[in-house]
């Protein structure tokens, strides 16, 4: 990061040169909308009835809610120039402390839900904490200590329940989390809105995502202003943690089980997500709305293919492409940008 | 000079691995005085600016501010006291755009609610910064474009005018005019007289031996990470300058 301002400065004498405005604009979540837009038409002109409906989107939403929760989370994350591979497996391990916390505590009722709540979302929190303290306290890049607690949380999930799925939910949590909707929306979906929003929010408004874009543009710069650039990591990776507990309890409300095995390729789906929507992996650089769009291509892709009779397998192969696409984009621009 | 100085260091040392960048370095600045740091390259002036504003904690020495000792300190618990400066690489965050760095660190925010919340107020920084800009006469098309589209003379204006915005008490400025053309070296040496007249004082570190003597009321010299001069600008020509930072000529240095 250093030498990127090295090298602007290098290039001092150049007169202000016209910058390359169109892979600019393509790497932007307009540029991306697009996309999603484009998706959307392809399949709405391939299958109008079954596909460009009001009940089909709301079904698109849902299946996308649970990785939106995450990848909002993954896009302060990234924006620092961190990664976080540990979701899916915390995911999993909060909804089995949650699940295990609501048995004890007897299995129905209000009071109960929401200690399982509350308990996911600790248990979310907490190893987001234990990501941000040994990123930051033990200088153990991201990509190993996420990996490292990829494994761990998904083993002490397993080694909890002896590697058999908690299935009771109280029926609190069924009816509304589940499957309750408010004027037909589905409540899972509002909630990931609403995660959503206020992270878009945070990022956009405040002091905290101000400094999250600082922490990754430049880290030591940050440092020398005064920030304390590991404590705002350790919050960061915090609340990415608490984010992927909600996803816990959220998922376990929804499946109406602790869904052990199911999560193994979240931490992937979510960066592609967030990649797609514009977010660099370099850092400093990324929007939410982005994120929601980048969230929203794979469901749709996946819902799509499968309404126009192709395997859902094609899904795999679009969103692949899709995300090297996103990523070469941004190469481009960042090239444009330091050759000026 | 019978004041007692803002600043001084005492025989520090620091150590890089098997580097000595600084041998019992000493260094000096009084109240509303501009003392241009020079040497060599490698010689030893940003190891020991970054000491004395807390980037390194010194190995061994002092570093007092206005007689109290400073060495080891945070940056942030240096920057209080009022000391701000301009990095030889910059340090501005490429990807945030020119208010976002002048307020990095620093953030304003909203009031009642919205600043509890942590809401930034982006209008009253914008307005604030263009004010800050046009004071120091620096023209920068879109301020709202992120710094790293900026050319390297105006982003090095922006620290520049980062710089001089908070510090309360003591600017020091590490080859601010490095990348600049000479209108803008001009407009940077101009600023360091305003920031003199003000009352404050300024650390300039340069190669450039006409800025040096058109601004600076003394100059101080570090060979091999240790001052080997101390002379005042008006009483001393370039043959000396040269000749202390090349070893030619050497002062006794009173310490
Ligand atoms: N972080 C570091 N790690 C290792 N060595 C360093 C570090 N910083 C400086 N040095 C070494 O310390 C010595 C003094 O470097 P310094 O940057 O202070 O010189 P300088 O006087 O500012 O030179 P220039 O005029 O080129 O900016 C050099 O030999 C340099 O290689
Ligand atoms: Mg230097």
């Amino acid at each position: 990061m250093t030498t990127d301002t090295l090298d602007a400065t290098d290039t001092v004498a150049a007169p202000a040169r016209r910058r390359l405005k169109v892979p600019r604009l393509l790497g932007s979540a307009t540029d991306i909308t697009l996309i999603l837009i484009l998706i959307v038409a392809v399949f709405a002109v391939l299958d109008f009835s079954s596909f460009f409906t009001a009940q089909n989107f709301t079904q698109i939403l849902i299946n996308a809610a649970l990785l939106l929760v995450m990848a909002v989370g993954a896009t302060f994350v990234l924006i620092t120039g961190g990664v976080d591979l540990s979701v899916g497996s915390v995911l999993v391990f909060s909804g089995v402390i949650a699940g295990e916390v609501m048995q004890w505590l007897g299995g129905e009722g209000w009071g109960v839900s929401i200690a399982g709540i509350a308990a996911a979302l600790l248990a979310g929190t907490a190893w987001g904490c234990v990501n941000g303290l040994v990123i930051t306290k033990l200088r153990v890049p991201p990509l190993i200590a996420t990996l490292g607690s990829y494994g761990a949380a998904q083993g002490l999930a397993q080694i909890i329940t002896n590697g058999n799925d908690l299935k009771d939910v109280p029926s609190e949590l069924v009816d509304t989390i589940g499957f309750g909707r408010v004027f037909g929306i589905p409540i899972l979906v509002i909630i990931a809105l609403v995660v959503a929003l206020i992270g878009g929010l945070v990022l956009w408004a405040t002091r905290y995502g101000r400094r999250t874009y600082a922490v990754g543009s430049n880290a030591e710069a940050a440092r020398r202003s005064g920030i304390n650039v590991d404590r705002h990591l350790l919050k960061v990776y915090a609340v990415a943690g608490m984010l992927a507990g909600l996803a816990g309890i959220l998922s376990f409300a929804k499946f109406g089980t602790t869904t052990l095995a199911g999560h193994a390729t979240d931490n992937l789906n979510v960066i592609a997500a967030v990649v797609i929507g514009g977010t660099s992996l370099f850092g400093g650089v990324g929007t939410m709305i982005g994120t929601v769009v980048g969230t929203l291509i794979p469901a749709t892709l996946a819902n799509g293919l499968v309404i126009v009779g192709l395997n859902s397998f094609w899904r795999d192969f679009a969103v692949g492409v899709v995300l090297v696409a996103a990523v070469y984009l941004d190469q481009l621009r960042r090239r444009s940008r330091s050759s000026r | 000079m019978t004041t007692k100085p803002l600043l001084e260091a005492r025989d520090v040392t620091k150590r890089f691995g098997a580097v000595d960048a600084l041998r019992g370095a000493s260094f000096q600045i009084f109240p509303g005085e501009v003392v241009a740091l020079m040497g060599d390259n490698g010689a030893g002036k940003s190891t020991l600016i970054k000491t004395i504003c807390g980037v390194y904690a010194p190995d061994s020495g002092e570093i007092l501010f206005e007689g109290r000792p400073i060495g080891g300190w945070h940056p942030k618990a240096v920057q209080a006291l009022g000391i701000e400066t301009v990095y030889q690489d910059l340090a501005l965050a490429p990807d945030l755009d020119t208010p976002a760095n002048l307020f990095l660190g620093r953030e304003r925010l909203k009031g009642g609610l919205l600043g509890a919340l942590g809401v930034l107020d982006k209008s009253s920084m914008r307005a604030e910064a263009s004010r800050v800009l046009t004071d120091l006469s620096v023209k920068i098309k879109d301020v709202n474009a992120p710094v790293n589209n900026l050319s390297g003379g105006q982003q090095q204006s922006v620290a520049v005018a980062r710089a001089v915005t908070w510090a309360d008490k003591l600017v020091i400025m590490d080859e601010p005019t490095a990348a600049l053309g000479v209108p803008q070296t001009q407009a940077v040496l101009a600023l360091i007289e305003r920031v003199r007249e003000s009352g404050r004082s300024v650390i300039l570190i340069s190669h450039s031996l006409p800025d040096v003597m058109q601004v600076a009321d003394r100059i101080e010299v570090l060979r091999l990470g240790r001052r080997v001069a101390q002379l005042v600008t008006t009483e001393t020509t370039e043959e000396q300058i040269v000749g202390a930072m090349t070893g030619a000529w050497t002062q006794e240095v009173a310490a």
